[in-house]
């Protein structure tokens, strides 16, 4: 007979043996869906996993990894503070629209105006602009304690619609010929968010994702806040007694995530898009969610683990095109790791026992 | 702006039809919670009912089939929930997120040769005379059949969390967990089982919306009824009977904004359409103030050695 038995302290070899056994989990189990799909799963995995990263066109796509992984790490550093502390804020699509919406909005509103100045200003708008969608939820929270979970999603939608009226509406390019859409922002050297170094896929969007780890990385092991978020999430009742103001904390998870994912949004639509357009979003706010936990809601974890979610954001691009592999195939690939790794978990605070049980 | 376009009769009518999807999600997890677990995996369960409904009944060309299908599709999604979170013991919060994740995607792989495809249509129940009384035939006689049997689950959910022993085990699992192991009830089986009967309804309440409701089916189609239904049990502080008329009032809202935007309203579409959302993020601030009704364990895992 099998049975658990709590670890007397959770494992630290398991904690990060987790994330590899889920990744080695999802390949062997995606490459089951893959050949379900009558694909061969040796090629599948490799074209996802190696032909970004080694293959015959690494150049071109090496660069992607950047662009992909940014505003995963970026959102995901800022949810995995809440998470730490059991706050949920799930609604980071909806800060990452409503930071692009803010940010190209303070671009085109000077248009063509050039300064050096507009570009800051745009910064400071997209993380206004997640700020405050975040602040939303916070307060209700604070206020009337009502679900983070709930109504953070509930304004996923309410951006979405926003986002749709603001590129058939107020956002839309007058010279566009009726199609929706705004001005591509591309094309406005103030307002874009150009590449630093020509080809390396490296934009302002990427510096801020690695400032934003090593800011939450002193935050969480050097500062008090990050002590008093710890606390929280992992003894509730000695963060009471210590002292922990539980307001200010989810004001300021909250905050925190939606000024990221703001900011994220910001610099996608500035760069890598260029426009505001109806479908501008595709989903980074909800696969930051798989980032944050695969990176054990730790800054360097969630780094590493919002590359390999990028890898297979451009794999799954590579084998859509060369071997006909749905796009949803890769969506299932990514909700499967969430499984395996929440599975695999387990190991960290319980290890298995063999044998009867004794009577106590 | 026209809103003499808007037939008061199929208004009502329509929104009983808005209402079913919302009433079987939500009395699904309204069972769930009673347990004292938390599923956030009520859109996921959804859409996979969606599609194994609509699959089913457009290769079989029954839609009752399809019905059937959409429920042992809803229960199969949700008995990875329980076994990541009865099993391997993992936050419930983040396997309810992994569960909608994996359901919009994997739905969206099974229903890709299904776009444009036209279901079978479900018949509407033959009440004979009682369809020509006016007024009442035209709104309560005219629907299919799964619409009455939303109807009767609410009644029957509650006459058994009410009145029989299996509800009161059930309840008492959900307010303290280690009171009733202790008891000798078997919690991992009883909370095992109360996760497929959610899984199972909203898989029903996923298929009304692609057999009945739409009737075809879209990526994402569901469109956050399965949140607003987790919502709506917190809004019925976990009472059948207030669930269905919160089901009613949102269905209400929803069929609403639908028809102002059909009457042509000055306010534009996109701003119609968000008001589902907003409203519900107004009603629980409005109801979030007592949380008394919630089962004592809710969101709490249990293992048998603590």
């Amino acid at each position: 007979m099998i049975r658990l038995e709590k670890r007397p302290q959770a494992s630290q070899v398991f904690s990060w043996a987790t994330p590899l056994l889920a990744v080695l989990a999802t390949m062997f189990f995606g490459g089951l869906l893959f050949a379900a799909l009558g694909k061969d799963p040796i090629t599948s995995i490799l074209t996802i996993f190696w032909q970004p990263l080694f293959g015959d066109f690494a150049f071109y796509y090496r660069p992607q990894l950047l662009i992909k992984g940014a505003p995963l790490v970026l959102i995901a550093i800022g949810l995995s503070l809440g998470f730490k502390a059991g706050i949920w804020n799930i609604g980071a699509e909806g800060q990452y629209i409503m930071g692009a919406i803010f940010g190209a909005a303070t671009g085109l509103a000077f248009y063509p105006t050039e300064s050096f100045l507009i570009f800051p200003l745009m910064i400071l708008a997209g993380a206004l602009g997640g700020l405050v969608w975040a602040m939303i939820p916070a307060v209700l929270k604070v206020k009337f304690g009502t679900n983070e979970i709930l109504v953070s999603l509930m304004l996923v939608y309410v951006a979405e619609q926003f986002l749709a009226s603001m590129s058939l509406g107020l956002l839309k390019n007058p010279e566009g010929f009726g199609f929706p859409g705004s001005r591509n922002l591309q094309q406005y050297p103030s307002a874009h968010n150009a590449e630093l170094i020509a080809g390396s896929g490296m934009h302002w969007g990427v510096v801020a994702a690695l400032i934003a780890v090593i800011f939450a990385y002193v935050l969480l092991a050097r500062h008090q806040l990050g002590f008093a978020i710890r606390v929280t999430g992992e003894a509730p009742r000695a963060a009471k007694f210590s002292g922990v103001n539980p307001t200010r904390l989810v004001l300021f998870c909250m905050g925190m995530s939606g000024l990221l994912a703001g900011l994220a949004g910001m610099f996608e639509v500035a760069g890598p898009a260029g426009q505001i357009t109806i479908d501008f979003n595709v989903g980074y706010g909800f696969t930051a969610i798989i980032v944050a936990f695969l990176g054990r809601l730790h800054p360097i974890g969630i780094l590493l683990a919002g590359g390999l979610m990028a890898l297979t954001y451009i794999g799954g691009d590579i084998a859509q095109s060369q071997l006909g592999l749905p796009a949803a195939a890769i969506q299932v690939f990514q909700g499967m790791l969430l499984f395996f790794l929440l599975a695999f978990d387990l190991f960290t605070n319980y290890r298995l026992r063999f044998g009867r049980a004794e009577v106590a | 702006m026209d809103l003499s376009a808007i037939n008061p009769l199929l208004f009502v009518a329509g929104f009983l039809v808005a209402a079913t999807p919302l009433i079987f999600a939500a009395l699904g997890e309204l069972v769930v919670e009673k347990s004292g677990v938390l599923n956030l995996g009520v859109e996921g369960m959804m859409i996979i009912g969606a599609i194994c409904g609509f699959a089913t009944a457009v290769e079989t060309g029954s839609p009752l089939l399809g019905f059937a299908a959409a429920a042992v599709g809803g229960a199969a999604l949700s008995l990875l929930f329980a076994f990541l979170t009865q099993i391997t013991l993992a936050n419930q919060v983040a396997s309810g997120l992994a569960l909608t994740l994996f359901g919009l995607g994997f739905s969206a792989l099974l229903g890709q040769s299904y776009v444009g495809v036209k279901p079978p249509r479900l018949d509407e129940v033959n009440f004979g005379l009682l369809h020509d009384i006016p007024v009442l035939g035209p709104i309560l006689f005219s629907h299919d059949i799964i619409l009455y049997l939303g109807f009767a689950m609410v009644v029957a959910v509650w006459a058994l969390l009410k009145f029989t022993r299996a509800g009161l085990i059930l309840r008492a699992v959900g307010e303290s967990h280690d009171a009733a192991h202790a008891l000798g009830y078997k919690v991992v089986r009883i909370r095992t089982l109360a996760i497929m009967f959610g899984g199972a309804c909203a898989g029903l309440g996923g298929a009304y919306i692609s057999l009945i409701r739409v009737p075809q089916w879209t990526e994402g189609m569901t469109a956050g009824v399965g949140w607003i239904a987790l919502a709506l049990v917190v809004f019925a502080s976990w009472k059948p009977w207030r669930l269905l008329l919160g089901a009613y009032l949102f269905g209400g809202i929803t069929q609403l904004q639908l028809n102002l935007q059909g009457a042509g309203v000055a306010i534009p579409v996109e701003y119609l359409a968000m008001s589902p959302y907003i409203i519900t993020i107004l009603v629980l601030v409005v109801l979030s103030a007592d949380k008394s009704a919630a089962p004592a364990s809710l969101g709490r895992n249990f293992h048998a050695s603590s």
